[in-house]
């Protein structure tokens, strides 16, 4: 087991390494000078000189990769040129909110998502299965800052039933409340997701040959479903769920302009168009590790349900 | 079965020219699921609408009136105006251009591109592939959305830019989905044949596998075009779209989210009609999956 | 009159496909007494497994219709609701499938798939559950019960796995047992130690058996009484000997003359072609005795000498060689025009890989190849190439060996014109030509290959192999997924180009009945090496190597009279020829008992 996680580790700082090579590269190969990008075109000559030192643009290539580097394993990423700030600080500021967001969807869609999808695979090519098909299909069109303007103007404008600006903490209900239409926005698309990824898993499993076993063993259907078939479809579902979180990650961004939740989106929208460029890089290292990580976790998850994956 | 009868063929149709197969086959593709008819009318009408809107719109879409300011749907102005008083059903007909511009062109780069580099590493095997597959794991880790959110900003707002950001993170997926059906049939007698035949790997690769891979490409070409649409409208959200004046959907629902309290139409408005052209592209190439399943097709 | 175990009558069950519903078995009756097996056999289509489901209540609903009677000790069980089937199921009757590497459940310990049963039908508890099944592993002569009873069936073998099958269908002690092709998949070994197996646990059971299959060699030993099956109707049924002896329909007679005997070339030293009978009139055909087509006083067109083909296993981050698969080892024989060798062993021997070696589909890592004397390894590319066209392959899957994409005329004609052999032109006239030879009709060149059966598609790959003019014709199991009428039409074939064109053909295959019609030699493979090799007679009729005894007995024979023939229980896996890197094969020895029949050392 330890070996198995060593090996994904290395595997995952390996990923590090590119990706931290890839946001060094890409800020570097931009057209035009970053500097003066930043100060704009009225900018004089001194003052791009002196922020170019600042950013130690003018330093040689190699130079640059090895302080960035070394900073980055160090966990000195930079500091924030519009705050002063260091990166990391600003960052483990709002990343709570972020995961929190994140945690709770996905629990709404697998919640909503799972059951949908076995349903739906049970009753194959009726009614209910269109119905879901369809109605799934839908959730997931919906771009996810489109879901959440149509959830705001529904509920907490036309019916102010929920605040509009979702940023209350404090007591449990003021959690609820500031939590609610932010989670169901992108727990609904979630859940359209893992309700076709579940229902196409199930459908696969139902027609293999050990469900036609358990069945002329006289196995009650009930056990078929949820012990037989439903196990052996958790592990493409697991799979699918995996990914999906880094794009949930990557949308919860969208979502939390909408409501006005403070969270990395902000932080990232911001530093976007301040070109805070230490910011940018920083946030390219976190999002990173997130997603990496999320995919160790869903290794190691399918160990536990599939007794194929060799956990040594 | 005819277990004894060696040489007579089953009925079958009489013969059919390659060309009227194959226009058979896409027909019963399509006539699996109906309702991937529906998606192809729903994104044809919109690509005639994108298509002829400078004869369809009423007004200039830039064209400014600050008078008529965040007016409601009217006579004058079917669908309302926004805060610069610009006419929203002009506006909402030409941003649709931008979004299919952008999204048929990067998604055609990426499918080719994509497709490519997936198939010659799945054909290939060993070393290439495993290096190969080990960078676009690296790319696909990455939420897609947050990389092209970087890469626009980094390169600049413009068309181009636009589009190569969305064809660089969309390459990926089409890399991946290409590599997969190709390790399958490079294994399948056939292709075995072809090598004991002494044809050379580019004609197996191409005139063998190719033909043979192509109605998935295809089917993911369609799902991802309606991905790849949904990311231009959320970078033209957040402020990375392409520059005002132009018309965006993305930047108009930015517009009616700052002004929510003001006017509802202008944020539902483009909001409809981004969701009609992704929901109509999703209908079809979903539709078509199950036809183009290499497991559920019964020529195999 | 003792009341049947089992009484099927005018069974008819349908199926609606695209608004239409068609029958799949038409008014089939029979019965199962106490303690009898009886066999239903019929080739591909017949219905003889719908029949199997149709008894278990396993068809979907929605798609389909079961009218008749079916009596299980006379309950009628058509008339049961499905709360009541399922109590049947498992319980009263049970049934096993073909396939054991997908029948068990891989998320499940094989002691819990089997418990279930009892905590089911009979309400055990889960310890009482248990210990039942440690018991039950035990009948099933499954080694080491105890530390099976928390694995997963991906750690078994096919053969283990079916008899977890056996297991897991006896555990509440049936009265009947069906059994649906359940050793079609297994090596022909591990197929006599099950069918040993069910026999024994049938006298110690007292249950009936319902065998489905397409063997008739298993027929012959495992059935008391046999129905076939044709189309969907019960053709013939009658007490298994009489069946042999004396069959009445022209189908049945037809089934048996093709299907291939072991024994039946005693005394005959050159191959001969199939005696088919027509199945509409019961005719046989009129074969005369043939002469041998090989060359024998030419050189050899091929000759192959210690050839290795190994694979490595590579694992860890950095793709470190683990360990190595030894498919093919010191493997040496020599082929003349005209003659056909065989290469006979079962899974995993190295049989496929060898062939493959010998066109470079695969690259040998030791040994050479030559062909009309040229060493085929040391060819550059280009010179491979037209190598390639005097060496051809024909493969097992028919339905995967042609580019569904590709008109049959286009996949014939192409390596024609990819060799400049022809141009457009030509193309058809030579298409046409290839096609009447191997018995099709011209004009179906325009047709797609799924317009095809199995048997004909197998013929189109022969016409496209021979298309160019090839001297060598390597046949991959290219016989064995076709149905056993087909086979020996296939075979009838080969053997006329045989003789028509001077081929030589490398025949692998697993199937010993028919490899004793078609070759003049025989080699035995196992664990990637040659163990014995000579005249197809010599090997047959005198083998020498344990092995080869071990495996020409273990084939079923279709002859009356085999019912009661006992081997004796064993439980033998077949070792891996997975070596570590550092291993180096010992030389192997080889001894000549008799004129060109050498056999390895075994000693």
């Amino acid at each position: 087991m330890t070996a198995f996680v060593v090996r994904r580790l290395a595997f995952a700082c390996v990923t590090l390494f590119a990706v931290l090579t890839l946001v060094f590269v890409l800020v570097r190969i931009v057209p035009g000078d970053p500097a003066q990008l930043i100060l704009g075109d009225q900018a004089s000559r001194e003052a791009i000189e002196s922020l170019r030192h600042r950013l130690g643009l003018d330093l040689p290539i190699g130079e640059q990769y090895g302080i960035f580097l070394s900073g980055a394993l160090r966990g000195d990423w930079g500091v924030s040129m519009v705050t002063g700030q260091p990166v990391i600080r600003e960052v483990l500021r709002v990343l709570p909110w972020t995961i929190e967001l994140t945690v709770v969807s996905l629990m709404l869609g697998i919640a909503l998502g799972v059951p949908s999808g076995v349903y739906a695979a049970i009753h194959r090519n009726r009614l209910v299965d269109y119905s879901v098909r369809i109605a799934s299909l839908l959730g997931l069109s919906f771009p996810p800052f489109v879901a959440a303007i149509v959830l705001l103007l529904a509920f907490a404008i036309a019916l102010p039933w929920f605040p509009v600006i979702s940023a209350q903490s404090g007591s449990l209900s003021a959690w609820y409340r500031s939590i609610t239409l932010p989670a169901v926005s992108l727990g609904l698309i979630t859940a359209a997701y893992i309700t076709r990824v579940t229902r196409s898993a199930m459908l696969e499993v139902l027609s293999e040959d050990y469900v036609r076993t358990a069945r002329a063993k006289g196995v009650p259907w009930n056990a078929v479903i949820w012990r037989h078939a439903l196990r052996n479809a958790l592990i493409p579902i697991i799979t699918v769920v995996g990914l999906y979180l880094g794009i949930l990650i990557g949308n919860s961004v969208l979502t939390e302009i909408v409501f006005s939740r403070p969270g990395l989106g902000k932080l990232l929208i911001g530093a976007l168009n301040q070109r805070d460029y230490p910011m940018l890089q920083g946030m390219m290292v976190i999002y990173t590790l997130v997603v990496v990580l999320v995919n160790l976790l869903t290794d190691l998850t399918y160990g536990f349900v599939d007794p194929r994956v060799k956990l040594k | 079965m005819s277990g004894m009868s060696g040489a007579s063929a089953r009925p079958a149709a009489k013969a059919q020219t390659p060309l009227a197969y194959f226009a058979a086959q896409t027909l019963k593709a399509f006539n699996t699921n109906k309702t991937s008819w529906i998606g192809l009318a729903v994104f044809l009408v919109i690509v005639a609408l994108a298509i002829f809107a400078p004869a369809l719109a009423p007004f200039d879409p830039t064209d400014q009136n600050i008078l008529e300011k965040l007016r409601p749907p009217s006579a004058e102005h079917w669908l309302g105006t926004d805060s610069f008083g610009r006419d929203t059903l002009s506006r909402v007909l030409y941003g649709a251009r931008i979004s299919l511009v952008i999204g048929v062109v990067s998604t055609l780069a990426a499918m080719l591109i994509g497709s490519a580099i997936g198939m010659l590493a799945g054909w290939h095997g060993g070393r290439i592939d495993t290096v190969t597959m080990q960078t676009m794991d690296v790319l696909l880790a990455f939420p897609s959305l947050i990389l092209g959110l970087i890469l626009v900003a980094m390169l600049g707002p413009s068309m181009v830019n636009i589009i190569i950001a969305i064809a660089l993170t969309s390459i990926p997926p089409f890399a991946r989905i290409a590599r997969a059906p190709t390790i399958a049939i490079k294994e399948r007698e056939f292709v075995l044949a072809g090598r004991a035949l002494g044809f050379s790997d580019a004609r197996i690769v191409a005139g063998h596998i190719l033909p043979n891979i192509f109605p998935e490409i295809l089917v993911m070409g369609s799902l991802w075009l309606a991905n790849a649409i949904r990311t231009e409208a959320s970078l033209a959200f957040v402020g990375l779209g392409v520059k005002p004046p132009t018309p965006t959907w993305g930047g108009m629902i930015r517009e009616g989210f700052e002004n929510i309290l003001d006017s509802y139409t202008l944020a539902l408005v483009p909001s409809v009609s981004i969701l009609v052209v992704i929901f109509a592209l999703n209908l079809l190439g979903d539709g078509l999956r199950d036809a183009v399943d290499p497991k559920l097709k019964g020529e195999t | 009159m003792t009341t049947p175990v089992l009484a099927v009558r005018n069974l008819t069950t349908s199926f609606r496909v695209d608004d239409v519903w068609s029958s799949v078995v038409k008014e089939v009756s029979f019965e199962i007494g106490p303690r009898e097996t009886v066999a239903i056999v019929g080739e591909s289509g017949s219905g003889k497994s719908v029949t199997a489901l149709s008894i278990m209540g396993l068809l979907p609903a929605a798609n389909s219709r079961v009218a008749g009677e079916i009596l299980l000790e006379g309950r009628e069980l058509l008339k049961l609701s499905e709360a009541e089937m399922r109590k049947v199921r498992g319980n009263l009757i049970s049934m096993i499938f073909q396939e054991p590497m997908t029948s068990l459940n891989p998320v499940l310990t094989l002691g819990f798939q089997i418990a279930e049963v009892l905590i089911y039908h009979r309400d055990l508890d889960r310890a009482q559950a248990e210990a039942e099944t440690l018991r039950i592993l035990e009948r099933v002569r499954i080694p080491s019960a105890a530390s099976r009873l928390h694995e997963y069936p991906h750690r078994l073998s096919g053969g283990m796995r079916q008899r977890v099958m056996i297991a897991m269908a006896l555990a509440c002690k049936p009265k009947l047992l069906i059994a649906d092709e359940p050793t079609t998949a297994l090596d022909v070994t591990i197929q006599a130690e099950i069918l040993e197996l069910i026999k024994l646990l049938q006298d110690e059971e007292g249950m009936s058996v319902m065998f489905i299959t397409h063997d008739m060699g298993v027929v012959a030993e495992i059935a008391d009484r046999t129905v076939v099956m044709l189309s969907g109707n019960a053709v013939e049924q009658a007490p298994t000997a009489r069946l042999f002896t004396s069959a009445r329909e022209p189908y049945t007679r037809a089934l048996l003359a093709a299907v291939p005997r072991l024994g039946s070339m005693k005394g005959r030293p050159h191959p001969q072609r199939f005696p088919l009978v027509n199945a509409v009139t019961g005719e046989r055909e009129i074969v005369p005795e043939t002469e041998s087509t090989a060359a024998v006083s030419e050189r050899p067109v091929l000759e192959v000498a210690h050839l290795a083909t190994r694979f490595d296993i590579r694992a860890g981050l950095l793709g470190r060689v683990r360990a190595r698969v030894h498919a093919v080892e010191d493997v040496s024989f020599s082929l003349s025009a005209g003659e056909t060798l065989a290469l006979v062993g079962e899974s995993g021997c190295g049989k496929s890989t060898t062939g493959r070696s010998i066109l470079r589909l695969v690259e040998p890592d030791v040994g050479s190849v030559l062909f009309e004397g040229r060493d085929v390894r040391a060819l550059g590319r280009r010179d491979l190439r037209a190598a390639r066209r005097r060496m051809q392959m024909i493969f097992q899957d028919p339905f995967g060996s042609l580019n569904p994409r590709k008109t049959v005329g286009q996949a014939i004609a192409e390596p024609m014109m990819v060799h400049g052999l022809i141009d457009r032109s030509d193309a058809r006239d030579r298409v046409s030509e290839l096609l009447r030879k191997v018995g099709l009709p011209p004009d179906m060149a325009s047709r797609f290959p799924h317009e095809f059966s199995g048997g004909q598609r197998q013929r189109l790959c022969i016409a496209r192999a021979l298309a160019l003019e090839p001297k060598v014709l390597v046949a991959d199991e290219a016989v064995s997924a076709l149905d056993v009428s087909i086979k020996a039409q296939i075979i009838n074939l080969m053997m006329d180009l045989q003789a028509e064109m001077k081929l030589a053909y490398l025949f692998i295959s697993h199937d010993i009945a028919v490899v004793e019609r078609i070759s003049h030699r025989i080699a035995v493979m196992y664990l990637g090496e040659i163990v014995e090799i000579g005249p197809r007679a010599a090997v047959m009729e005198n083998p020498q190597h344990p092995y080869t005894k071990r495996l020409m007995a273990a084939v079923p024979v279709p002859e009356a009279g085999r019912r009661a023939l006992r081997r004796g229980l064993s439980t033998t896996e077949v070792p891996s020829s997975v070596r570590d890197p550092e291993y180096v094969p010992a030389p192997r020895l080889y001894r000549e008992v008799g004129p060109g029949h050498v056999v390895q050392a075994f000693d």
